[in-house]
């Protein structure tokens, strides 16, 4: 057999027919339901009299829409609490396991996967979310889907598709001090930029990637969305074994030994086809800020803002003063002097257990800046509960963050964590779009560890010789 | 779903690249259980001023292009999060085809199940139909899906791409569900039951 990479693998195994058109139906072994793409799906199986084909392969959670304040008290706002309700009807009407809002389970949707072992190597993920990429970090296929799709898969628990080309991202070296999984992921999108992967499976490789943490792994497999490509790979290894063994959803005793076996195969195999190569030295890469409205607007802590006279494509040039415009920056200014209000710690991109300790890293022992307002979600109920073990909440409660219940929150701003127009903020989370964090809100992405030096600061700085 | 064949009607440009789905439609409005509606919402903060009066500056609050039909848009456009509320608003504004030079994956993947065209044309035939469409409602534009052609006011025509099976879904309105329901329910359960033996823990 020709030698295949780790996405034809996959692939391949979940075929299930080709249709007389050329496209592929494709075997789900795992679905994701959130509140916000999934009742319009739900409200389709029911006019159509079908089922959820596969209620054990599919997971329900809240997390877009949730207040992120005192869960005992009543939501604040009608519409939202009907779409969480709509869910958790539509969980017990079909039999879909489901994590509500007071359930220590509960958190993003792309945290709880992989911290219950649902998301598991070589499978199939989707989810009618975009970041659903993130699942990638245990060489699972895993994109996100529209809700006609979500719909289609319910029913069906297979999916119409495309294959898509190959594309390698290889990161070699290691990070040095004060550069993280975020930065990696940052500088790949400024590289490639934002339609850089469109109909593309990214797979990362390389040194830099082997050393990541699962966390970091996920924190780059999650943005591959943003530089365009629906879904992002990393090969299983130890350390994705590890993190899974004696999760309550993942195989368990022999049978866990069994998948290992398997997961061993799931390799890009030497001399395999990649139609596009990137490559990237990690030991080159400093910590990165975004300075405008688009993730590929990216530039180095030590910078300044780009000039986008200097661009030649018209469209382009135009679409960057727009975005600096919005950002109320001018070329020229170093990154450094980027006054900040707010601070955001947080979501699928950023919001895991190794974040926080990064953050409270950071912080502690010392005071967020007297103009910065700076708030901290945890991703799931798990990690807010790990981290109260482990002391993170009382530093970052004495440093003056704001300790909050798990949800999306400010990455997308749905619930009432969000920037008051013209606000700025240091953001851990995955967009700086116009609008996404609130309304005219300035969104700048940047690791958990530069957002809490910000914090502390009042301005973006340097971590690499801060402190 | 709804078919598409021919559509005739005003085009409105929207010169900007990298239009997100956030842009398209603000989060705000995906608290709807519905699919209809959310033609209120679209581009809303490009479209309404803080007091929520229409910003006379946006294109499709200029005279002549509210009734737009057709949206000439930037490079990479709909790129962003996988919401289907993006396809939903555009529809429900009355918006049944986009042209542009590219399209981010999941939105145009959503478009093909709400009757919504995504055309792909190359840059320099997106320069001229930017053209047409600055002509307001003077320059209607025509899109016949069967010949993969957009004709223009002054009897230019411009191909666009599209693959054969999407054609074809848009052409008949197809229902995917319907069909792999009915037609692979037993390639499904066979498959079922081969991976239930090579694959046991899932």
């Amino acid at each position: 057999m020709a030698p295949r990479t780790l996405y034809d693998k996959i692939w391949n195994d979940h075929v299930v027919d080709t249709r007389e058109d050329g496209a592929s139906l494709l075997y789900i072994d795992r679905h994701l339901v959130h509140e916000v793409t999934s009742p319009q799906a739900f409200e389709g199986l029911r006019v159509s009299g079908r089922k959820v084909r596969a209620p054990q392969k599919t997971l329900a959670v809240v997390d877009h829409n949730v207040p992120t304040s005192d869960r005992s008290k009543p939501n604040p706002d009608p519409e939202s609490a009907t779409q969480i309700e709509t869910l958790a009807q539509n969980a017990r009407d079909f039999g879909v396991e489901y994590y509500s809002e007071h359930d220590v389970r509960q958190g993003v949707v792309h945290i709880i996967g992989p911290e219950q072992g649902f998301t598991l190597p070589g499978t199939t993920i989707v989810c009618g979310d975009s970041h659903t990429s993130t699942h990638g970090a245990f060489g699972a296929l895993a994109h996100g889907i529209g809700t006609s799709e979500v719909e289609h898969v319910l029913a069906t628990q297979t999916l119409i598709q495309k294959k898509a080309r190959n594309m390698l991202v290889q990161v070699d070296g290691s990070l040095p001090a004060g550069v993280t999984a975020k930065d990696i992921i940052l500088a790949i999108i400024g590289e490639i930029g934002t339609a850089g992967g469109t109909g593309h499976v990214m797979e990362y490789a390389g040194q830099a990637i082997r050393e990541l943490s699962m966390e970091g792994r996920m924190t780059v497999c999650n943005m591959s969305i943003e530089g365009g490509a629906r879904a992002g790979l990393i090969a299983p290894d130890e350390k994705t074994y590890e993190y899974l063994r004696g999760r309550p959803k993942a195989p368990q005793g022999a049978a866990f030994d069994e998948a290992v076996r398997f997961w061993d195969t799931l390799r890009t195999d030497e001399g395999a086809h990649f139609d596009s190569v990137i490559r990237l030295d990690a030991a080159n890469l400093p910590p990165i800020v975004s300075w405008g409205t688009s993730p590929e607007d990216v530039i180095s802590v030590a910078g300044v803002v780009p000039d986008p006279d200097q661009i030649t494509d018209e469209a382009k040039r135009i679409s960057k003063h727009r975005a600096l415009e919005y950002m109320g920056l001018k070329a020229g200014t170093k990154i450094t002097d980027i006054g900040i209000d707010r601070v955001f710690i947080g979501s699928c991109t950023n919001g895991r257990i190794e974040d926080l300790r990064a953050v409270a890293r950071m912080v502690e022992g010392r005071k967020v800046h007297a103009s910065v307002n700076a708030m901290v979600v945890p991703g799931s109920g798990l990690v807010k509960q790990q981290a109260e073990q482990e002391g993170i909440d009382k530093i970052l409660i004495a440093a003056g963050f704001d300790w909050r219940e798990p949800g999306c929150s400010m990455c997308l701003a749905m619930n009432p964590d969000r920037l008051a127009p013209h606000e700025r903020c240091a953001s851990t989370s995955n967009r700086n779009f116009e609008g996404r964090q609130g309304f005219k809100g300035r969104t700048h992405l940047v690791s958990p560890a530069m957002a809490a030096a910000a914090a502390i600061e009042g301005h973006f700085v340097d971590i690499r010789n801060w402190g | 779903m709804q078919k598409f064949t021919t559509l005739t009607g005003v085009a409105a440009p929207l010169e900007i690249i990298n239009v997100d789905t956030d842009m398209i439609i603000p989060k705000q409005y995906l608290k709807t259980i519905k699919r209809t509606g959310l033609g209120t919402g679209l581009f809303s903060e490009m479209r309404y001023n803080e007091d929520g009066s229409d910003n006379p500056d946006f294109v499709l609050n200029k005279p002549g292009y509210k009734a737009a039909t057709i949206l000439v848009a930037g490079d990479n456009f709909g790129c962003g999060s996988s919401r289907e509320h993006a396809p939903w608003a555009l529809v429900d504004y009355g918006i049944r085809c986009v042209i542009s030079t590219s399209f981010a994956d999941i939105f145009y993947n959503n478009c093909f199940n709400n009757g919504l065209l995504p055309a792909i044309v190359s840059r320099e035939d997106l320069d001229k139909l930017f053209d047409d469409a600055n002509r307001g409602a003077n320059a209607t534009l025509t899109i016949d899906l069967e010949a993969q052609e957009i004709r223009g006011p002054d009897g230019g025509v411009v191909k666009f791409e599209i693959d054969p099976q999407r054609k074809h879904k848009l052409l008949n309105g197809l229902d995917d569900i319907g069909e792999t329901v009915h037609a692979r329910g037993p390639a499904i359960d066979a498959y079922e039951q081969r991976i239930a033996g090579n694959r046991p823990w899932l």
